[in-house]
């Protein structure tokens, strides 16, 4: 008993003195925490609704939407002071069809006070050449080419009555990242100093994108679906990414 | 406790003993004169059990649309697997692909696959049959759902990857441990290049590989007998089939197609994208009189490749060389 009591006067302030040490490096840098992006598909201003409401493009010309799915990935949050930070394997698919994948959760993200938002619309060079991938970049989500090895970065489908394919279809399956038809987009955003990204331990913020499905036909070049009604990479689909580069995203509000 | 540890002293020697007796170690060995492959199996650590299981899906017909057409159905083994007298590919409900079947071979050291270089990832080449309408017509959700249902499949995934987890990922994966592994470099050629077994080459044979040096290697080049470029040989003024510039989008690359390897050349019959030569003499008079002046003909074609009827003989009698027995022949890649 006695010698047990002296070990433990012995051991404590050693104790002490390592537990202050890690508890003062996790204050400057270690804590993390979680924030949520949730994306509110759109079209000009109205809800998407797949199927059957019928929406109009910067031409005037009518369309419907059957299918809507995008990648977003790589996250990188930027703090006033200019640092930031990627958060590693951050790969999406968000689909209009599956109400679950709007809204991501991103884990693992150093606590602080962020001003800047920006990440890959579609996927990485890399990982279009890469091996078999699972998760958001799994094949079996529809959203990989078997023929031409890549990513469908952005796919819009439906119908106009102006389209002249087959049964009036709709089909932009945006993607390729090989120069001169690289559809690799960036979006980036600021965020209002005054509301900045908080993540804090106690604190989980929840971003709210909006995401108009008809940015894919305006912007850089007004598409007539008489004139373009399918692409699948290629010079076409490098149009529709200069269109949505910019205008697909917009940062709505932050609940912090 | 005693006796649990002699069991488990007994289990891990009698592990051993029917690894050594019954399995030869699946391996990959890089040839003595290939270079560094493109794919060394870094994240897809290869395995017994992943090879066994490859290999069983790259012969199961059972997960095409009809059950009809497996991998092994369009890549026999006896044609150094591309599939013999067919122009192209047969696919499900005896449909007719588009272009001849390429032979699976050396496909480590390869970057792009198929005759327009579509394809730029080993593991992921497999899912271009799996959909194409004229192949297996099928998708990679149907088989996964097929493989978790169909027994000895969940054990196999366990065995192979530790887990009786199925997804696209690990089927691809395990196909790649198969199709990564079809190593063709034990040819009459190769042993000569190594100066194995006192391998020398017949007269007629050194006199066609000189002719080779001077004439083909410039696009078929050693040791895997392609450079993989693509280029367009004239077979015809116009292309009926835009080849490479379906994936490039390039004009300039319309009517190229990926120079095929020539190993194995002897058994991989009928020739070019569309298998429109069924014998090595009509290849040779294409290039001696037939090259057409098509629109992106390879500049060293211009004026053809003039060979006479000895020197064809010789080129022939090299070629043959390239036949590697041991592949074609080797039970570790039968259907089993």
């Amino acid at each position: 008993m006695k010698i047990t009591t002296y070990l433990l006067a012995l051991l404590c302030p050693a104790l002490l003195l390592t537990s202050c040490k890690k508890d003062n490096n996790e204050i400057t840098a270690e804590t993390k925490s979680t924030f949520t992006i949730e994306f509110d598909n759109q079209v000009n201003g109205s809800p998407l609704t797949l199927n059957t409401t019928t929406y109009k493009n910067a031409k005037g010309e009518d369309f419907k939407i059957n299918v809507f799915k995008y990648y977003v990935s790589n996250i990188k949050l930027s703090k006033a002071d200019g640092s930031s930070y990627l958060i590693r394997e951050s790969y999406f698919l968000i689909d209009a069809s599956k109400a679950e994948s709007t809204n991501i959760t991103l884990k693992d993200v150093p606590t602080g006070d962020y001003t800047k938002i920006e990440y890959t619309i579609g996927v990485d060079y890399a990982r279009n050449f890469a091996g078999a991938q699972t998760g958001a970049l799994d094949p079996a989500n529809g959203m990989f080419w078997t023929w031409n090895s890549g990513y469908i970065f952005v796919k819009l489908e439906g119908t106009s009555p102006q389209s002249t394919a087959a049964n009036n279809a709709l089909t932009f399956h945006i993607g390729g990242v090989v120069d001169p038809n690289n559809t690799i987009r960036t979006f980036a955003t600021e965020i209002n100093a005054a509301n900045p990204l908080r993540i804090r331990t106690d604190g989980k913020p929840n971003m709210h994108f909006i995401v108009n499905a008809a940015a894919l036909f305006t912007g850089k070049t007004d598409v007539s679906f008489a004139t373009l009604n399918f692409t699948m990479g290629g010079p076409n689909s490098v149009i529709v990414a200069n269109n949505y580069a910019n205008g697909l995203f917009r940062l709505d509000h932050i609940h912090n | 406790m005693l006796a649990l540890s002699i069991a488990l002293m007994y289990a891990c020697s009698k592990n051993e003993d029917e690894v050594s007796q019954q399995e030869t170690k699946i391996a990959f060995t890089v040839p003595s004169n290939f270079p560094a492959p493109a794919y060394n199996f870094e994240d897809n650590k290869l395995s017994n059990a992943g090879f066994a299981l490859g290999k069983k899906l790259f012969y199961d017909a059972r997960l095409s649309a009809d059950k009809s057409v497996s991998c092994g159905s369009c890549h026999q083994q006896f044609a150094a697997f591309t599939q013999l007298d067919h122009k192209v590919s047969h696919g499900v409900n005896n449909c007719q692909g588009k272009r001849n079947t390429p032979p699976l071979v050396n496909l480590a050291w390869q970057k792009a696959f198929f005759w327009d270089g579509g394809v730029k990832n080993i593991e992921t080449s497999p899912l271009n049959a799996i959909t194409d309408a004229c192949e297996m017509g099928t998708d990679i959700q149907t088989i996964v759902a097929f493989l978790k249902a169909t027994a000895p499949y969940p054990d196999m995934f366990k065995q192979a990857f530790g887990s009786t987890e199925i997804n696209s990922q690990l089927i691809l994966k395990s196909i790649t441990q198969f199709t990564a592994i079809l190593v063709s470099a034990n040819s009459k050629y190769d042993q000569v290049m190594r100066k194995e077994n006192g391998a020398v080459f017949t007269a007629s044979e050194q006199a066609g590989y000189t002719l080779f040096k001077e004439k083909c290697s410039s696009c078929h080049a050693e040791p895997f007998f392609t450079d993989f470029s693509y280029r367009s040989n004239g077979l015809d003024l116009l292309s009926a089939d835009e080849g490479r510039s379906h994936i490039t989008s390039l004009q300039a690359d319309f009517g190229k197609f990926r120079v095929p390897t020539l190993r194995n050349i002897e058994y991989t019959s009928p020739y070019m994208h569309d298998g429109r030569f069924y014998s090595l003499d009509e290849v040779l008079n294409h290039y001696d009189s037939g090259v057409k002046a098509a629109e992106n003909l390879d500049a060293s074609l211009k004026s053809g490749i003039p060979l006479n009827s000895a020197q064809k003989e010789q080129i022939k009698a090299f070629l043959k060389t390239l036949t590697d027995h041991e592949f074609i022949k080797n039970t570790l890649f039968s259907e089993s």
